[in-house]
């Protein structure tokens, strides 16, 4: 039966979901879109910040969003060795870098999932917060807050992330890196250096990401196959490296999520994304607000 | 026929007769088991090194086309009661198309982009067929075995020396293609796919040849799965671990040469049996995953590149 009532409602949702996927999926928006590294990885590690998170919060009941803040020096270590390895490994040998940097980053991703199953098992785990399980009425609409403090948290951080890349050295350093490398050479700037800091960053960015993720539903192991299609069609949809771009691509991914879910029923929303991703590398693989040509 | 095609049919007949005879003498389930997963993997890594390893276009979708094939034998079973032959048979003639449809891809992208779609492939059909109530949704589907035909006188051993028919078959294409025009072309489109078209390499064609084959013999091997398991469902039938595992043991046994994957899938293969029953299945994906990077750091050309390069410093003196 379809009501606009309904509609609505999975509209309003949708759009907080966007705004969370987006936020999930910035750190993938620098490192794939900007750096051009097939981070497969980037949803696994999401997923890993989320066992951190759920491991402070369980033990020492520290707050979802500070437990998030407080892994990211240790994400922005993790992204420094991750992007060293790589380059050492793949960029700088040159030829079939391709092929083998993603066989690399799948096998990590791969790692990471089963060193989670192995420490916490493969339940789904969850965080106690003061937000969490109440919601905010709006008229006949129900929001529950804990998609509220994801969608601030999310449009916070997305903004943060955009004045970080327009307006400080480092940040128009990244960019510069992306558009072209050769010329960053030639000012006597090292492109390496500056691509290792940026996906630190992207990294970084990912503790918070994964607070939010285990604020808004439980996690487990595998979760991250199911964001590997969120993240990635995200990031395709914006056009790579289009940071503003993330945002609205993932509102529409939320929305689209959102309304088939409350039409047809759960078991078809892990199809969503994913089945989008296909169609937009087909019909307009550089994305909605691409760079390239 | 040149003197390694008839040492290579040779071998062949040998392996198979060797696989007949232990199906009659060997009294104990468990080799046939274990040793069905094994040559599965097998076949499953040589299909998928015809496209990934030759062309170089890495297919993250082979639990796509493993649990298509799957599928397609529940169907066949469930609508028809097809025999076995026709099971694999229509499994591989879906595969073909599937593959085509996935050269068809590799038209728009490349790289990452084919990756990620292949990913995004398997996610989509395993959604369509949790979604098909037909054959079991969800929550899966139970299968009955058939009595076995003569000379074999269990279901498990017929499988088994099924399993290795379809090892020997894929061997022999992928063999045939390496030495043929059609591996130097899809080589040279992995190298440089601009400088190939350039040259007059017909890449169009051979991309689409090498999908379809490759996805022709992914789908063919999924086929008995379901007589094997007698039970199936969309949750492990298209279980990524399955384009993990394929994955791992090509590029670990080295797509170079057609023997680099058998390499790599009965290293790998026994390996994981062994882990697996004597630890735990997480060690062994653990394990897996370790090889997987190691070898993608460490020795890039896998175990046949290793070998090559110990025959080439002993012909240049230096062990």
């Amino acid at each position: 039966m379809f009501s606009l009532d309904l509609l609505l409602d999975a509209v309003v949702i949708g759009v907080l979901l966007g705004c969370f996927y987006g936020a999930v999926s910035l750190g993938l928006s620098v490192s794939f879109g900007l750096l051009d590294v097939p981070h497969v990885a980037h949803p696994a590690f999401l997923v890993l910040a989320s066992y951190a998170v759920y491991f402070l919060n369980e033990n020492y009941a520290i707050d979802p969003l500070v437990a998030g803040l407080l892994i990211t020096p240790i994400f922005f270590l993790l992204g420094l060795v991750a992007y060293r390895l790589y380059y050492e490994t793949f960029e700088k040998r040159g030829s079939d870098a391709d092929v083998r940097g993603i066989a690399f980053f799948f096998g990590i991703a791969f790692i990471i999932e089963v060193l989670i199953i192995l420490q916490f098992g493969v339940d789904q785990r969850s965080v106690t917060a003061a937000y969490i399980g109440k919601a905010w009425r709006l008229g006949d609409i129900r929001i529950p807050y804990r998609l509220l403090v994801a969608f601030a948290v999310a449009t916070a951080m997305t903004m943060l992330l955009t004045l970080y890349l327009s307006r400080t050295f480092m940040g128009r350093a990244i960019r510069a890196v992306a558009q072209d490398q050769e010329a960053l050479r030639l000012m006597g700037a090292n492109p390496v250096k500056v691509k290792q800091w940026a996906f630190g960053i992207a990294t970084a960015v990912l503790g918070i990401a994964g607070a939010l993720l285990i604020i808004v539903a439980p996690v487990d192991p595998t979760l991250d196959r199911a964001y590997i299609g969120r993240t990635f069609c995200i990031v395709v949809m914006a056009g790579l490296g289009s940071l503003g771009g993330t945002l609205v691509a993932a509102i529409i991914l939320g929305v689209a999520e959102s309304i088939v879910l409350t039409l047809f029923g759960a078991s078809w929303a892990p199809a969503i994304s994913f089945a989008m991703l296909l169609g937009i590398l087909a019909v307009r693989p550089q994305g909605l607000f691409g760079r390239r040509s | 026929m040149k003197r390694s095609s008839i040492a290579f049919w040779i071998g062949a007949v040998v392996f198979l007769a060797a696989v007949l005879v232990m199906t009659q003498v060997v009294g104990n389930q468990y080799p046939f088991f274990a040793g069905y997963v094994i040559l599965q993997s097998i076949a499953l890594a040589v299909a998928w090194s015809i496209l990934g390893g030759y062309a170089g276009y890495v297919n993250f979708g082979t639990s796509a086309f493993y649990g298509v094939g799957v599928y397609a034998s529940v169907f066949m079973v469930s609508a028809f009661g097809a025999p076995l032959p026709v099971q694999i048979l229509t499994g591989a003639a879906i595969g073909a198309l599937m593959g085509l449809a996935l050269g068809l891809l590799t038209l728009r992208m490349q790289g990452i982009f084919f990756s990620i779609a292949t990913i995004a492939l398997t996610i989509v059909i395993e959604t369509t067929i949790t979604n098909w109530r037909y054959v079991g949704g969800a929550a899966g589907i139970q299968i009955q075995r058939p009595a076995a035909t003569s000379p074999f006188d269990n279901y498990v051993q017929m499988l088994f020396f099924v399993q290795a028919v379809l090892v020997v078959v894929a061997v022999a294409i992928s063999r045939y293609i390496q030495n043929s025009w059609v591996g130097r072309g899809l080589q040279a489109l992995r190298d440089d796919e601009l400088a190939a078209e350039c040259t007059g390499v017909p890449t169009l064609r051979l991309k689409l040849l090498a999908c379809v084959i490759s996805g022709a013999l992914m789908c063919a091997v999924g086929a008995p799965a379901a007589m094997y398991l007698q039970y199936a469902d969309p949750g492990s039938a298209f279980n990524l671990n399955y384009s993990v595992t394929t994955l791992a043991m090509a590029l670990i046994g080295g797509t170079a040469h057609w023997a680099g994957p058998i390499i790599g899938a009965i290293l790998l293969g026994t390996t994981q049996q062994l882990l697996t029953v004597t630890i735990s299945s997480e060690v062994n994906l653990l394990v897996l995953g370790l090889m997987l990077v190691l070898f993608v750091v460490g020795a890039p050309e896998g175990i046949v590149g290793l070998i090559h390069k110990l025959r080439g410093n002993r012909k240049e003196g230096k062990i």
